[in-house]
């Protein structure tokens, strides 16, 4: 059994990636394409489209049909969209201020508690993420883990209805994403040098203004860098409405689950994903785009 | 809990009571951090032990949840299916995975060299719901419908830069004043690799392929909207329990799926970690 291998370097290069690039490829890049192609088709009514033309998925977004077959402006949508992006902005910020604090103190630790501390933030990441969602459904639902102490010591006299609300869903997902704040910010943080907080303390800065004006610009990379890695996974989020929203209180990712199990309106739901895919889109260029600025910043300074 | 620990900066001013860059309440913070972390893993694991049949009222502590998840016909076929699926997804993953980051850790500067980590890295990038529906439609659009098939083929899709990353890490840590002895004691290429690099290479292989079957076994949404009737994993058939009612059932089946993934995942670290220590210099 002889192997044909290529003698050059270049073509042993694009041999050991090609495996890479066949695979992903064929099965995620030409997948999105069509996808996006799907968008602009009619659908069937049965699942799947008919090979025609037609921007009304698109359209749906904004109007409907009434019953005079006429185009009307529909908010429903909008507001599902818009819906997700305050809650997903609402998860983030407070990733940022659960995480923040936690990074930071991590960063003073001397170096093997500092390994086994980043080892118990990414434990729970790498578990199974329905079933930590599920876990909020025993700790907020009704007679729940929160609520039963509370009716037992006479402090509530109610249920304090806390799922399916927008409340339960914001703690899922913060809950969901909090390690991926963590981890880039403590990692922008242990690189500073520390003598420069104590330079900043000498030339009389508060804490309070070594904090503001000497650390945390120091560490912005890292805080953008987490924002964006919760953000995104927020936007398309599907277990946490789904199971603590109870399914009626939508978000962009369940929508898009929906259209493809139930509404059976896949360009709809390719539509709705195409969207989700160019917000992502919009989010990454703008983090490479001040990524370079600041190498720029650093290069010339 | 807010006692900062020593740094290099203490005791500089004797009438601050915190060195410089301390702050009150960290401590205190960071524990309630981990308190958030954690609380709904505990009360997973606590309720699997639920002898009654509402997971909310406690009933008294017992195993029968456990028993009757281990003998319950629906879940050990998804346990195969699951096990099946992250066996092969793996082995693909870091085959496909070691060769790309080789040339991309060793093959030095090249034309197409950030195109092609962008690539490697696509399936981080993009939200797993438009993953899921994409490769979905593209299943539809050519017809193919393989069953389990069709789950394996979008798992090894995603689990690709998962082996990749950890891959790459150790080569790029890794010295090649061995492989260049090897070369000079007249091994061949072939054999340098197959006796130097690759014994080498092997924590981040193993690590790469560990966090592959990690991912592979957790995922829910791409084997939800991709899997068909008869391929149901485990995780999408917890999830067809949590809707049909809760019952302690799902926390044992949840609390032994949580604790392979901690197992694996506390394996992974263990051999990255001593691969550390022993990496050539």
């Amino acid at each position: 059994m002889n192997l044909w291998l290529p003698k050059t370097a270049a073509g042993k290069r694009w041999l050991g990636l090609a495996p890479s690039y066949f695979v992903i490829g064929i099965f995620m890049l030409v997948p999105m394409i069509i996808m996006g192609v799907f968008s602009f088709l009619e659908p069937n009514p049965y699942g799947g489209v008919k090979p025609v033309g037609s921007v009304a998925a698109y359209v749906k977004l904004f109007f409907e049909y009434d019953l005079e077959d006429q185009l009307v402006f529909n908010p429903g949508y909008i507001n599902i969209i818009f819906r997700s992006f305050q809650l997903s902005t609402g998860a983030t910020l407070l990733c940022l201020i659960i995480g923040f604090p936690v990074a930071y103190y991590i960063t003073l630790l001397p170096e093997n508690r500092r390994n086994l501390y980043i080892y118990l933030i990414t434990i729970p990441f790498w578990t199974n993420l329905l079933i930590r969602t599920f876990a909020w459904i025993i700790i907020l639902g009704r007679g729940g883990v929160i609520e039963t102490p509370l009716l037992a010591a006479g402090i509530i006299e109610d249920s304090l209805r806390m799922m399916y609300t927008d409340g339960a869903i914001a703690i899922g997902l913060t809950y969901s994403y909090l390690p991926l704040m963590v981890l880039p910010i403590y990692a922008s943080l242990e690189k500073i040098d520390f003598r420069l907080l104590e330079a900043a303390s000498d030339l009389y800065a508060t804490r309070l203004e070594v904090m503001t004006k000497v650390v945390i610009p120091l560490c912005k990379p890292g805080i953008i860098a987490g924002c964006i890695l919760v953000f995104i996974p927020c936007l398309g989020a599907f277990i946490a409405p789904n199971l603590l929203g109870g399914g009626k209180k939508l978000m962009l990712g369940s929508l898009v689950q929906f259209q493809f199990a139930s509404a059976r309106n896949w360009p709809f739901g390719a539509a709705l994903s195409m969207l989700l895919l160019s917000a992502v889109v919009i989010m990454l260029i703008f983090y490479a785009r001040s990524a370079r600025k600041r190498a720029d910043m650093e290069g010339s300074g | 809990m807010n006692a900062p620990v020593a740094q290099s900066s203490n005791a500089r001013n004797g009438k601050k009571m915190l060195p410089v860059g301390h702050y009150r309440g960290l401590g205190a913070w960071t524990v309630g951090f981990f308190i958030f972390l954690y609380l709904p893993i505990v009360v997973l694991i606590f309720y699997s032990f639920n002898s009654n049949r509402m997971v909310m009222n406690w009933g008294g502590f017992g195993l029968e949840w456990y028993i009757k998840a281990f003998q319950n016909d629906d879940i050990q076929k998804a346990v195969w299916n699951s096990l099946i699926v992250a066996t092969i997804a793996t082995i693909f993953a870091t085959a496909i995975a070691t060769i790309g980051a080789l040339v991309l850790a060793r093959g030095g500067n090249f034309r197409g060299k950030t195109i092609s980590l962008g690539l490697i890295t696509l399936p981080l990038m993009v939200p797993e719901i438009v993953t899921a529906v994409a490769v979905l439609i593209f299943f539809s659009a050519i017809g193919l419908n393989w069953g389990l098939g069709n789950v394996i083929i979008a798992h090894i899709t995603f689990c690709i830069p998962f082996a990749f990353m950890p891959i790459r890490a150790r080569l790029e840590g890794m010295d090649t004043s061995l492989e260049q002895a090897a070369r000079d004691l007249y091994a061949s290429e072939w054999e340098t690799f197959r006796f130097v690099t690759v014994p080498l290479l092997m924590p981040g292989i193993v690590a790469g392929a560990m966090l592959a079957f990690v991912i592979s076994m957790d995922d829910f949404i791409i084997t939800l909207m991709v899997g068909g009737a008869g391929s149901t994993t485990l995780p999408v058939y917890i999830y067809s329990m949590i809707r049909r009612g809760l019952t302690p059932e799902i926390n044992a089946v949840s609390t032994v799926l949580l604790l392979v993934s901690v197992a694996i995942v506390s394996a992974y670290w263990i051999v990255s970690k001593n691969s550390d220590t022993d990496t050539v210099h």
